[in-house]
């Protein structure tokens, strides 16, 4: 407990390893941290400015999407009514079809008919002659009447 | 003190003497075999183990910290690295807290003063016997390990930076503006008559204030480290199985104990500096 010379050796000990800390220690501990604190502030910043442009295009992007929105709804507005119109036309286009269809199956069913009618008549006409031939016994010639059959069915 | 166990009050006084290098007027010069023989060898003797120790861990502070410093990067800190910054960052904030000069010493010798007493205040929770025992068995008759429990350490921390008070003092305000400050606060007077009466007033108060900083700057952190050393020494002289129930508890309140001294110490130098830089 006695003060003795321990403590001009602390005093001189603790001079140089202040001035140690001073000259070696502490300038480049806190220049880095300076360095870093700068480091961070910039990088905050550059955070800060990319955020505002992202801002930014984000605004752009808006309208850009709103006028693609109004041109694909034109587009599809054009390709309704496209459509509409060549559902009209194919329609038409059938209808035409159909009547021209039901025109020459009408006109083929009118053929049938009339040849049809030609065949019933002249079976119509051999079965009077058979008749009469029947009636009358064998006195009718075939060959003699054919003339008159004939004028018989074009009458028919 | 070998041959026959030594009684508790033996055991105590053997734990507070430091070794002692000096001249005795007796046997000459050599180490002091008791505290007697240490008090007899007056003021040119030498603590060699409260020297010893310290310069050991200042040296280790130095070392440490200018590893980190070599290798510093301000880009991703490795772990030594991250550890002393947050120290030096703490020293920093507290000195532009408080010291608002310029002067590139201040933080500087706040960080050392930090580190150095917190060290030297840390060899306080290393077992009492460990290391004394050790020095017995090489022949080192007394050993006190924790500097901070040697009042020359103390003092000579104090008494370095009371003096660079003094310094600044002179050197920011002048040789007058320092007289001036001693002698016409706290009272003054417009009345020169009236002046005249009250400098020695304040002389005796100013100056009473001026010494008592770096006296009980020293003595708090001795009487600090003093009294838990002398704490663990009792403890000590529990039998061994009962020891742990109260040396443990102290010695993780102790924890709290030698950082906080630090760092008064610390502090209360910085604020003094800034004082010493401050104009009225």
């Amino acid at each position: 407990m006695n003060l003795n010379l321990t403590l001009l050796g602390q005093a001189i000990s603790f001079a140089v390893f202040v001035l140690f800390c001073m000259k070696y220690v502490w300038p480049p501990i806190i220049n880095g941290l300076r360095e870093r604190q700068a480091m961070i502030a910039g990088g905050l910043a550059d955070a800060e400015k990319s955020s505002q442009k992202r801002e930014e295009a984000e605004a752009e992007i808006a309208v850009l999407l709103q006028d693609a929105k109004a041109q694909a709804a034109e587009i599809v507005a054009q390709a309704h009514k496209r459509g509409t119109e060549m559902v009209e036309s194919s329609k038409d286009a059938a209808r035409t079809e159909g009547e021209r269809l039901k025109q020459s199956a009408q006109a083929e069913i009118d053929q049938e008919v009339v040849g049809a009618k030609e065949g019933l008549r002249k079976q119509v006409g051999l079965l009077a002659v058979e008749g009469a031939r029947r009636i009358l016994g064998s006195e009718v010639d075939q060959d003699k009447h054919n003339a008159v059959i004939d004028d018989l069915v074009k009458q028919l | 003190m070998a041959n026959s166990a030594p009684t508790s009050t033996e055991y105590i006084q053997h734990h507070l003497q430091n070794l002692v290098f000096g001249y005795h007027p007796e046997h000459g010069l050599g180490i002091a075999h008791s505290g007697t023989e240490a008090a007899e060898m007056g003021f040119w003797a030498i603590n060699l183990d409260s020297m010893f120790f310290s310069i050991v861990l200042g040296a280790f502070f130095i070392w440490l910290f200018k590893k980190a410093a070599d290798s510093f990067t301000s880009g991703v800190p490795g772990l030594l690295q991250a550890s002393i910054e947050v120290i030096v960052e703490f020293v920093d904030t507290n000195v532009r807290d408080t010291f608002h000069a310029k002067n590139p010493m201040i933080a500087p010798m706040a960080l050392t003063i930090f580190v150095w007493i917190f060290l030297m205040n840390l060899m306080d929770l290393i077992p009492v016997d460990f290391i004394p025992r050790l020095g017995e068995a090489i022949g080192i008759p007394y050993l006190k390990i924790v500097p901070s429990t040697d009042v020359n350490v103390t003092m000579g921390l104090s008494l370095s930076v009371f003096a660079l008070m003094i310094y600044f003092s002179i050197k920011v305000k002048g040789p007058m503006g320092f007289v001036k400050e001693l002698t016409l606060m706290p009272f003054g007077s417009s009345n020169p008559v009236v002046q005249a009466i009250l400098v020695p007033v304040n002389l005796l108060l100013e100056g009473v204030s001026l010494i008592s900083k770096p006296i009980s700057l020293a003595l708090r952190l001795f009487g600090n480290m003093y009294a838990g050393e002398l704490i663990f020494i009792l403890i000590a002289l529990l039998p061994f199985w009962a020891q742990w129930m109260l040396s443990v508890p102290w010695a993780i309140f102790h924890i709290l104990v030698i950082t906080l001294q630090a760092f008064i110490f610390m502090m209360l130098t910085i604020v003094y500096m800034a004082m010493a830089h401050e104009h009225h």
